[in-house]
Order: C-alpha cells, then structure tokens, then sequence
C-alpha cells in the first residue's frame, strides 16, 4: 500500500529529505510497524529511528501513538518532540 | 475564535481590545512569550499546526467558559526579544480566563507540530523539549479539573 512519508526539523535534516512516496506490504498497519520498516533501511535510519529514540508521530496530520493504525493513502509524519511555544 | 501561524508580529492590544468587544466579558486573561537570549528559526507542520491548536481551544472551551479567544504563534526566523506567542482568553470572570489561557500555553508546548532550531556563536542546534513541558500539559488531565 501507498504512504505518504513527512519529516520534520532534526530528523528532515537527519534523512536528507522532507517528503516521501513510499509502498510498504499490507503487514505494516500500526506507526510501530512503520517505523520498524523504516529502520530496515540501516544507515541514517536506523540511527534516526531506533527503539531507544524519541521519534513522534502524526497521522493525517493528528498526533499518533505507537499503536495508532495506518491504511493506504494516509499521510504519516515524523519528527522529535515539539518545542513551541 | 481566531487562530493563526504566522510570519508576522502582533500587538497584544489590538487583539485584547477585539476580545472586550461585548458587554457579558468580564475578564480577558493573556500570555506573550518571547525570545530568550539566542536568536531562533521556528519550523511548524502548516495544516497540522492550525488544527491541533484548535483541537486544544476545543478542549478549553469544554472545561472553561470561554466566550472568545486568540491564539497567535509566529513561525520562521525571530531574534532575542521578539514576540513568538499570544494567547489571549475572554470570559465572564477571572478564574475562567486565567486557567483557560494557562491550560491553552500548557497543552500548546507539548501537542502544537513546532520546533525550534537556535543559532548559537558556535553553530545552530534543535532545541531538546522538556520533561517540565510534558507533566505541566499532564496536570491539566484529570478531566474534572476546573482551575489551578
């Protein structure tokens, strides 16, 4: 299934890019399960996205947690924690 | 209900006096923040940004009476002293607009899609958030809670 892929402040940096289209196989359902598809990727990502690193998620622009699910076409964003304010 | 992410300054008067324009308020409760110190890019999640701060003005408004409110958070490059954020509250009395506009900039630092990048004399650094951010936004969870 199709995902779209955003990243944002240090991790955008971290992995060189802001947006992605990326196909994932129908078993990666949960953001944990994307996440651990993304760290197959070794080398950046599995520095930027290993299980001790505080990585936040979004989806379809709302904050999602580790167990959120994921379907085709959605959005699904990472970055740190926000400091704003 | 006015909420924008913007590049612009504001001026808190303005926006106070938009709030007083009707007879039942009573109170209008307002936060600044500002830049401290080290000059600051702030990079947001447009679309995202927008809707989780009136997710939150959502949550206030259920808790609280809130019968009017601005929030205003800037975005891009800001240097030491200047405005990053307005939140401003109206409401019949002070206990309403008080812990209405401290729960918005508690939930604010904690829920809003910003970060900040600062550009110190030896290189520009993400900021690291807070654990303080985090059990501030967590005080306000116990739903039954009314003020602080």
């Amino acid at each position: 299934m199709k995902l779209k892929l955003r990243f944002f402040a240090s991790l955008k940096e971290q992995l060189g890019r802001e947006v992605e289209e990326i196909e994932v196989p129908a078993g990666v359902a949960t953001v944990a399960a994307l996440r651990t598809h993304l760290v197959k990727r070794g080398g950046e990502w599995q520095a930027a996205f290993a299980e001790k690193k505080l990585v936040r998620a979004a989806v379809n622009q709302e904050m999602a947690p580790a167990a959120a699910p994921i379907k085709a076409g959605d959005e699904v964003a990472f970055f740190p924690p926000v400091t704003g304010g | 209900m006015k909420i924008s992410v913007q590049k612009e300054d504001f001026d808190l008067g303005k926006e106070v006096d938009l709030l007083r324009k009707d007879e039942k308020v009573g109170a209008v409760a307002s936060f600044i923040g500002q830049v401290r110190e080290v000059a600051m890019t702030l990079e947001h999640y447009p679309g995202m940004t927008e809707n989780s701060i009136k997710k939150i003005v959502e949550e206030a408004n259920s808790r609280w009476q809130v019968m009017d409110c601005t929030v205003i958070h800037r975005y891009g490059e800001l240097k030491p002293m200047d405005q990053i954020v307005l939140v401003a509250v109206a409401s019949g009395h002070r206990g309403d607009a008080f812990a209405a506009c401290e729960f918005i900039m508690d939930y604010l630092k904690t829920q809003a899609p910003f970060w900040k990048k600062e550009h110190r004399a030896d290189g520009a650094r993400w900021v690291e958030a807070k654990a303080t951010d985090d059990s501030a936004a967590e005080r306000w969870q116990d739903p039954k809670r009314k003020a602080s």
